[in-house]
């Protein structure tokens, strides 16, 4: 075996002088969140970089919705999951019915909706949450899921819309041309053709989808109220509320909530990084 | 009625005879979005700027010190704080574009503050920063025997704690963006400099920044445009306080929101448009292309 030469070594030494605090500051907020939730209530605030004694007391604690704060636990993970798993549906449905609509049917002013939809992308969405809370209250849709879901479907929409409709673009006009001279009409196109042939693109979206309206807590937080009809993170933000608050069934509480969409993320990483994120800034 | 609704927005007058029956597929099939957004884009932004469009609106915002504040806040945090993270990531693409198995698994745990909700890691910092139990002043107090700082009640600190904040969110996301710009350079490029012995800062001259730079630029102005909304990492890391003297537009306007001074908000977010929009159109000329 050959010794690595001086250079290679300080190489090394350089890269790992970066490597290190990159994981230091990376990891520094997760850890502290978890020593936490692995902390019993008299350990929490020692300080100590672990705890004596670990222990899943406090999981358990959050699963049986044993303390004031947490006696709404797992309604609210299921308003979360409901709510992120509607968001996805509506938006897959609407986001491919316009893409299919603009790219392949080549729909008159397909390319104005599609420039307003990026506008819409662009706006700050803590922007419009204030317009847009005043008009779901003039809908009557406060404090309904509903709110929630539509609004998260307008804010998940135009961004779907683009991805897929880029995505779509590439597909070549061939197929349809060939399917339509078999005899297949426009709805079968779409069902049959394209729908499968976006496969890819379509998980994508849907994961995006998902998790936005999983970690969103603005809109949330403005348009849902009551302790039964919140999600997750708005019951997070009201532990703040009060100067008891056990953070320690926070940390823990907020560790579990952020345990899917990680788990998500990973999962559809391939699809996250390759077909999303490259594609949003493009030169 | 879908059909109708959506073809009043198209310009061809003799709609009914015209169309072929993939087209009138295409309006229905474009209708759903059409009405997500005359419902929830068009109508709340319009009814917006009309409770906007009083003067003394405007006059009110002037003479309200925290919204002076605010808007100095949202500059320092797009001037200041993208522009660090921006950078940072510029220099991690470079690290992380490096062929070596550690790094490549310290990249998976890189991404990590990207993949999880930002609202417990960011209470996680706030309780981190706690002047009586929180971690870093006990290990102050531990090392020193000295009382920390009261992290979070001196305003600069606070709001320098947030853009800490917000570039430990989304740093991952813009480093991962430079690092496929970045790989998608000819590798030949840097073995020919090679020979010709340019070091490493020539090399990052002359070739890895003319093929980054269009990309590095759009990145800035996008994560600026979107960083104006970033409403969690001031929100819940200092509320806007101590005295109201952190907030970002984004959080002054869902402040008046809440204090039922709705014409308030909205003329703030107004405010914002003449720095907002000129981004905006940039964008939009780049991706509908």
């Amino acid at each position: 075996m050959k010794l690595p030469t001086l250079r290679e070594v300080g190489t090394e030494a350089k890269l790992l002088l970066i490597g290190i605090p990159v994981f230091i500051w990376t990891m520094i907020p997760i850890y502290h969140m978890f020593v936490f939730a692995i902390s019993p209530k008299e350990d929490a605030f020692t300080g100590k970089l672990w705890p004596t004694h670990p222990t899943l007391h406090n999981f358990s604690i959050v699963f049986h919705q044993q303390h004031y704060f947490l006696r709404d636990f797992w309604i609210q993970f299921w308003n979360s999951a409901v709510i992120a798993l509607a968001v996805g549906a509506l938006t897959l449905f609407v986001a491919t019915a316009a893409a299919f609509s603009i790219s392949r049917l080549r729909v008159p002013g397909g390319r104005v909706v599609m420039n307003m939809a990026l506008f819409t992308y662009f706006i700050p969405a803590a922007f419009l949450a204030v317009p847009m809370y005043r008009t779901m209250g003039t809908y009557g849709l406060l404090n309904n899921h509903w709110s929630l879901i539509l609004a998260m479907v307008t804010i998940a929409a135009p961004y779907a819309i683009w991805v897929l409709k880029q995505a779509s673009d590439k597909l070549p006009v061939e197929l349809d041309e060939a399917a339509t001279m078999d005899g297949a009409t426009t709805l079968q196109l779409f069902r049959l053709v394209y729908v499968p042939l976006m496969m890819p693109s379509l998980v994508a979206v849907g994961t995006y989808a998902i998790l936005l309206a999983w970690n969103e807590y603005l809109y949330a937080f403005l348009l849902l109220s009551k302790d039964t009809d919140i999600t997750l993170p708005v019951a997070l933000g009201n532990f703040l509320a009060a100067d008891d608050s056990p953070w320690e069934l926070l940390m823990t509480t907020g560790f579990i909530y952020a345990l899917p969409p990680a788990a998500v993320y990973y999962a559809f990483k391939r699809y996250m990084v390759g077909g999303l994120t490259a594609g949003a800034v493009k030169s | 009625m879908a059909i109708t609704l959506s073809a009043s927005d198209v310009p061809s007058p003799p709609l009914s005879a015209r169309l072929s029956p993939p087209q009138i597929w295409g309006i229905a099939l474009l209708a759903p979005y059409l009405l997500v957004f005359l419902a929830f884009v068009v109508y709340p932004v319009g009814y917006g700027l009309w409770l906007a469009r009083h003067p003394s609106s405007y006059v009110a915002l002037y003479n309200d010190p925290i919204f002076a504040r605010a808007a100095v806040n949202t500059l320092i945090f797009l001037v200041i704080g993208i522009n660090i993270k921006m950078l940072i990531a510029l220099f991690l693409s470079g690290f992380f574009a490096q062929q070596r198995p550690w790094i490549r698994w310290l990249s998976v745990i890189f991404i990590l503050p990207w993949a999880v909700p930002s609202i417990p890691t960011i209470l996680s910092v706030r309780f981190m920063l706690n002047p009586e139990w929180g971690v870093v002043n006990q290990l102050i107090f531990k090392f020193t025997g000295d009382d920390g700082p009261n992290w979070l009640n001196d305003p600069a600190v606070a709001l320098a704690m947030a853009i800490g904040v917000h570039i430990w969110k989304s740093l991952p996301f813009w480093t991962l963006i430079l690092l496929t710009g970045r790989l998608a350079i000819p590798h030949d490029l840097y073995e020919a400099s090679d020979v010709d012995g340019a070091n490493w800062w020539q090399k990052f001259r002359y070739i890895t920044w003319p093929s980054m730079q269009t990309l590095y630029i759009t990145c800035t102005l996008l994560s600026m445009i979107w960083t104006l909304g970033d409403f969690n990492s001031v929100y819940l890391l200092t509320g806007g306080g101590p005295a109201d003297l952190t907030h970002v537009l984004s959080t002054l306007g869902i402040r008046y929101l809440r204090l039922d001074q709705l014409s308030l908000a909205m003329a703030s977010i107004v405010c914002a448009m003449p720095f907002v929009l000129p981004l905006v159109y940039y964008m939009m000329k780049r991706l509908s292309r």
